[in-house]
């Protein structure tokens, strides 16, 4: 809601500086988001008259003119401006004057003429943006008056953004109702008397859909003249109000508009056949707006049709073939109250909005929609001229205005205040409501206006709100005390995030909805059933909901080694997104936390000690070991469409399912334009938050007995399946099996490999024996032989 | 017994010219080894009388500590010289960096809401998180936003599509984090609502939301941090209070003006707009938006299954994408999504 401040005080006029005027405004919820001087400081700039104008003796384009400034002494003045010519009238600075871009203006010679003064165009006095010529004053402009004086140029122009519930703010009338309130200045409203009819013509109104709407007034007005010239004062509060004068006719309605807050509507009435209703539209019915778009009008829209057509879509927008045009003479002119609920959202559905659409899906004031078609009648008589015909009014139920109970206490309690029955009669009468007091309960009747006034609470905010906000207390909150558990087994997510960084990793925050080649790409997803499509992309690199992390991590990757940045890790911590029929809470979307790194580059920073050895598979499993340890994870061959097929692997932890880790894949490699591939890895977030509560176990007294062994075994066999089986069988004295050593090449055979592993045999209670100890090592020996065909390495 | 001062400063002068250890272990055999001068001095104490014994041994052996002395002496000496010479051989560059893993670091976002999660903790409030596909009834009808309401358009809400190219208008992606307000609530309820005395409700909830909506000042995905308090007895000032005594902890400041202004949301009446101002720095004195608040509206309880008349709260919903670029000077939103390390390291 944008208006001029002039036309606001012409309403209500209180003694405030336009800046204490929008603090108030703020401060009582109706938020001003701009306040701008309409022009920018000058002086000395009057309304003058061209007398003569005669060719500059030495300069083509100058003329010499004399004005008159309204000092008695017509003042000669050189002249650039295309457009100027005798008679008109100009603005003029005088010798003297301050023009914006701090231009003083003097008696100089141009070309050897002296000039007094400068004629001027609406640029140079800072209004307009561009100007091709002098500003043309009209004809009855006084001359010598103050240019400021006379284009009301100390106004100001405020832009409210007012909230949903505040659609009584949107009209001048409603704005000046409330400044009433919160300063309590005077307000004198503008007076509309009812326009009597000259002539006897009008048209039957019939409400098929009364809940819709409940209140249509409708007159003709003949004989009009639609070329009428706007009056400037008009044209200047629409302006400043940030809409467009286009015609006489269309300036009136929308001045009523911001005037009252009551959209109107004028249709060509030769337009129209027979009866005007206000129905819902009937199936696969069309109609051309009057932007121009032809829609088909679904069945819960209102529009408003003659007896044999649709005419408009009611309180959203008018239609193209009952519009009026320059050469309308004949009106039919709409002043209707349509619900809330009969408007919101239609004209969203169909991508445009309006101000009509505005303000009647918030709700405009019933208690003046007679009063809207009468002003509107009389500006348009003292403009356009013509005779109006009888206000035809149709009327059904109209919204109902309930007493809402306020309770004192309960004001007292949720606003945390102590107010007393009186202060709160007090800021009701400052609101001008309608209440009836019953000890300390009052029963208020929201005005016809009020739309947000219909529980107990909203009349607690109208006392907040006028009490001021600012003026309540802000104590520190009492409560009982109770500490907050924090289950030891469970570690915060902050502790995981922290120990990756502690680890190189730095942590970033990408968007959920990625390119669909990603999905494609990094989790072989290319069914269309597969994918979580955006109805509505923001654009297309960010189309689908992504199902794991890799996507963001590996851009970040091409990010950073295009700004030079050699070693990249980096990891994130956030949702993915599967369908999923079963999933918790929202049926359809299973949407697990997941924590996703990457690794690039050295395995440890660039530097004189970094060796130049580069990161691969095992430094990153040795991170996720660390982040999970003390947990014994496994790790399984895996096959993944993001990863290299002989570099990745399923991580396990208890059996479960937890992630993966391996290098990118080398045809994505290739394709991404890396120079090596990246280590990934992604890991259920809720797995590794979870850790074990310690269990102490005894400590043995005895010494430990430390063997080693060298076996050679095929070079295909995983470690992983040589310690299952070894486990399968382990004497009962083994308490600890390492790998310290894996070796192929010369000395060793062809496909094989050299395992080097170190037992540690210890017990509780007593010191073991060499010939158990012996023994241990020969079961260990014997199930290698058996089971993996291991050779003893001598 | 001149020739006893003589062997002395002989074998001082001989152990003083050696600096090789095993050279000075045979010097040390001349006097005092079997047959060295010393020893055989000692030797031929017994053919002296025996009133002259006690004397010439006492004075042999004054010399014969006078050799030893001199020999332990020159020993360490030359210890000491070969450990200094070591010492020097094995010194470093100390000014080289050192050798270990880089730092990596949290994303300054995060940063902040573990700092505010730890500020709501000291005062008794819970972490409580959401889906971010959030249901369409969740977003708004249970926050009191039924369809075709114009708070709607207050949020560019992004939906899905079904697998056959048709909207899935029951779900969305959450606009805000006050979903997670009427979900936890109404778990609270399912769990305590039958006790004489339901527990009080105090929650934060960080995450992500979104909205249609990408400019220099706007992300389609970014921050928001709910808080939620209900229980018997709170009020709008205690609201007012918790905020205030937040902003300030935030900032570790109290140089700062905390303003509350009304303004509009569907699920809270009263509601207030939270502005705050710097008194010094370089936003002095302008007014940034921090926060909508208000007081629980009656009908999001009534929705949870909680009796309004009983129980009131109030209800915040802030960015923490602002409060990071407001606490580290950060002065472009979108910083934070590029994934830019010289950027991230710095919050390291």
């Amino acid at each position: 809601m944008k208006f001029s401040e002039s036309w606001l005080r012409s309403l209500v006029d209180p003694k405030l500086s336009s800046e204490e005027l929008s603090h108030l405004l703020t401060m009582a919820g109706l938020e001003v988001e701009e306040l701008d001087a309409v022009a920018p400081a000058f002086t000395s700039v009057v309304v003058a008259q061209v007398l003569e104008v005669v060719k500059h003796p030495d300069a083509d384009r100058l003329n010499v003119c004399q004005v008159d400034i309204g000092s008695g002494t017509p003042q000669q003045i050189v002249c650039g401006a295309p457009n100027v010519a005798a008679g008109l009238k100009v603005p003029c600075a005088l010798p003297g004057a301050e023009l914006p871009g701090d231009f003083k203006i003097k008696v100089a010679k141009v070309r050897g003429i002296e000039s007094s003064g400068m004629l001027c165009s609406a640029k140079e006095l800072g209004i307009a943006e561009e100007a091709s010529g002098l500003l043309i004053l009209p004809a009855d402009a006084p001359v010598g008056q103050s240019i400021r004086q006379y284009l009301d140029l100390d106004d100001h122009v405020f832009e409210l953004k007012l909230t949903p519930n505040r659609a009584d703010c949107l009209s001048l009338l409603g704005v000046a109702r409330e400044v009433g309130a919160i300063t309590g200045a005077a307000t004198s409203l503008p007076v509309v008397a009812e326009v009597p009819a000259s002539i006897a013509d009008s048209r039957a109104v019939v409400l098929d859909a009364p809940a819709a709407c409940p209140l249509y007034y409708g007159r003709i007005v003949k004989n009009v003249d639609a070329k009428a010239p706007t009056p400037e004062w008009m044209k200047r509060r629409l302006e400043r109000s940030g809409i467009r004068s286009i015609s006489a006719l269309v300036d009136i309605t929308n001045y009523v508009m911001l005037e009252l807050g009551q959209p109107l509507h004028a249709f060509d009435n030769t337009r129209l056949d027979g009866a005007v209703h206000a129905r819902m539209a009937k199936p696969e019915e069309k109609l051309l707006l009057l932007n121009e778009q032809t829609i088909t009008v679904d069945a819960d829209i209102l529009v408003i049709s003659d007896d044999a057509k649709p005419l408009a879509m009611a309180g959203i927008m008018g239609g193209e073939e009952s519009g009026i045009t320059l050469e309308t003479s004949e009106l039919f002119l709409e002043s209707a109250f349509f619900a809330p609920k009969a408007i919101a959202g239609r004209a969203r559905r169909y991508g445009f909005g309006s101000d009509a659409s505005h303000r009647f899906e918030r709700g405009v004031d019933f208690g003046g929609t007679r009063r809207a078609i009468e002003r509107a009648t009389q500006l348009i008589l003292e403009i356009c001229g013509g005779q109006a015909g009888p206000v035809v009014e149709a009327k059904a139920e109209l919204p109902a205005r309930q007493p809402v109970r306020l309770r004192t206490a309960r004001a007292e309690k949720v606003l945390g205040l102590p107010l007393g029955a009186d202060r709160i009669a007090g800021l009701f009468k400052g609101l001008a409501l309608d209440f009836v007091q019953q000890g300390d309960d009052f029963l208020v009747t929201p005005p016809s206006w009020r739309f947000d006034m219909e529980i107990e609470e909203d009349l607690i905010e109208e006392i907040a709100r006028l009490y001021g906000y600012d003026n309540i207390p802000s104590p520190a909150p009492q409560a009982r005390m109770a500490m907050l558990r924090q289950p030891e087994a469970q570690r915060p997510a902050y502790r995981v995030r922290q120990m990756l960084a502690d680890r190189g990793y730095q942590e970033v925050v990408n968007f959920a909805f990625v390119e669909t080649q990603w999905e494609a790409d990094f989790a072989g997803k290319t069914a269309e059933a597969d994918l979580i499509r955006l109805a509505n992309p923001i654009a297309s690199q960010m189309a689908v909901m992504r199902s794991n992390l890799f996507g963001g991590l590996i851009a970040n990757l091409v990010t950073n080694l295009k700004r030079k940045q050699t070693r990249v890790r980096l990891f994130e911590v956030g949702r993915t997104f599967h369908r999923d029929a079963a999933a918790v809470p929202v049926a359809g979307y299973r949407q697990p936390w997941r924590l996703g790194g990457l690794a690039f580059g050295g395995a440890l920073p660039d530097g004189w000690a970094s060796g130049g050895r580069k990161v691969d598979f095992f430094d990153v499993k040795g991170d996720i070991e660390a982040l999970l340890a003390p947990a014994a994870l496994r790790f399984e061959k895996l096959v993944h469409p993001a990863l290299h097929p002989g570099r990745a692997a399923r991580i396990l932890l208890d059996g479960v399912d937890i992630g993966c880790v391996g290098e990118l894949h080398p045809e994505w490699v290739q394709k991404y334009d890396l120079t090596a591939a990246p280590v990934l890895f992604e890991l259920d977030f809720a797995a590794i938050k979870a850790v074990v509560v310690p269990v102490y176990t005894e400590l043995s007294r005895f010494p430990a007995v430390v063997r080693d062994l060298a076996v050679v075994v095929d070079r295909d066999l995983a470690l992983q399946a040589l310690f299952d089986g070894l486990k399968q069988d382990l004497p009962g004295l083994v308490t600890d099996l390492q790998l310290f050593d894996v070796y192929a090449g010369k000395g060793v055979p062809e496909n094989k490999k050299s395992l080097a592993l170190r037992i540690v045999m210890q017990d509780t209670q007593r010191t073991l024996q060499d010939s158990e100890v012996d023994a241990a090592m020969q079961q260990l020996i014997a199930c290698l032989e058996k089971t993996f065909g291991a050779q003893l390495r001598a | 017994m001149d020739n006893l001062e003589q062997i002395v400063s002989e074998a001082c002068a001989a152990f003083a010219a050696i600096s090789d250890p095993d050279a000075l272990e045979q010097a040390k055999a001349r006097f005092l080894g079997k047959s060295g001068q010393i020893t055989e001095l000692l030797k031929g104490l017994g053919k002296l009388p025996p009133e002259e014994k006690k004397t010439a041994g006492a004075a042999i052996n004054v010399a014969k500590t006078a050799v030893e002395t001199a020999l332990n002496e020159r020993r360490e000496a030359i210890r000491k010289a070969a450990l200094d010479a070591r010492l020097a051989e094995e010194a470093l560059d100390v000014t080289l960096p050192g050798r270990s893993e880089a730092r990596g670091g949290l994303h300054p976002v995060t940063r902040t809401l573990e700092r505010i999660e730890s500020l709501f903790a000291s005062i008794g409030f819970e972490v409580a998180d959401g889906p971010e596909i959030e249901e369409d009834f969740f977003n708004f009808t249970a926050l009191n936003t039924p369809e075709d309401h114009p708070a709607r358009s207050m949020h560019d809400t992004f939906y899905l599509q079904n697998p056959d190219g048709s909207l899935a208008d029951k779900v969305l992606l959450r606009t805000h984090t006050s979903p997670v307000q009427a979900r936890y609530m109404q778990a609270h309820v399912a769990r305590y609502g039958q006790q004489e005395k339901m527990p009080e409700i105090r929650i934060i909830a960080p995450g992500r939301v979104y909205r249609v909506d990408s400019d220099a000042t706007h992300s389609p995905m970014f921050h928001q941090v709910e808080g939620l308090w209900v229980g018997e007895n709170v009020s709008f000032a205690d609201l007012k209070g918790v905020i205030a005594d937040f902003l300030k902890s935030f900032f570790e400041t109290d140089d700062l003006t905390v303003r509350f202004r009304p303004s509009f949301f569907p699920f809270t009446e009263p509601s207030a707009e939270i502005d705050v101002a710097f008194m010094s720095g370089a936003l002095k004195g302008r007014w940034l938006e921090i926060a909508g608040c208000g007081m629980v509206h009656p009908t999001v309880l009534r929705h949870a299954g909680i009796d309004p008349e009983k129980y009131t709260g109030f209800a915040f919903g802030m960015g923490p994408d602002r409060l990071t670029m407001l606490r580290y000077g950060v002065n472009d939103l979108r910083l934070f999504f590029e994934g830019d390390l010289r950027f991230l390291r710095q919050f390291a």
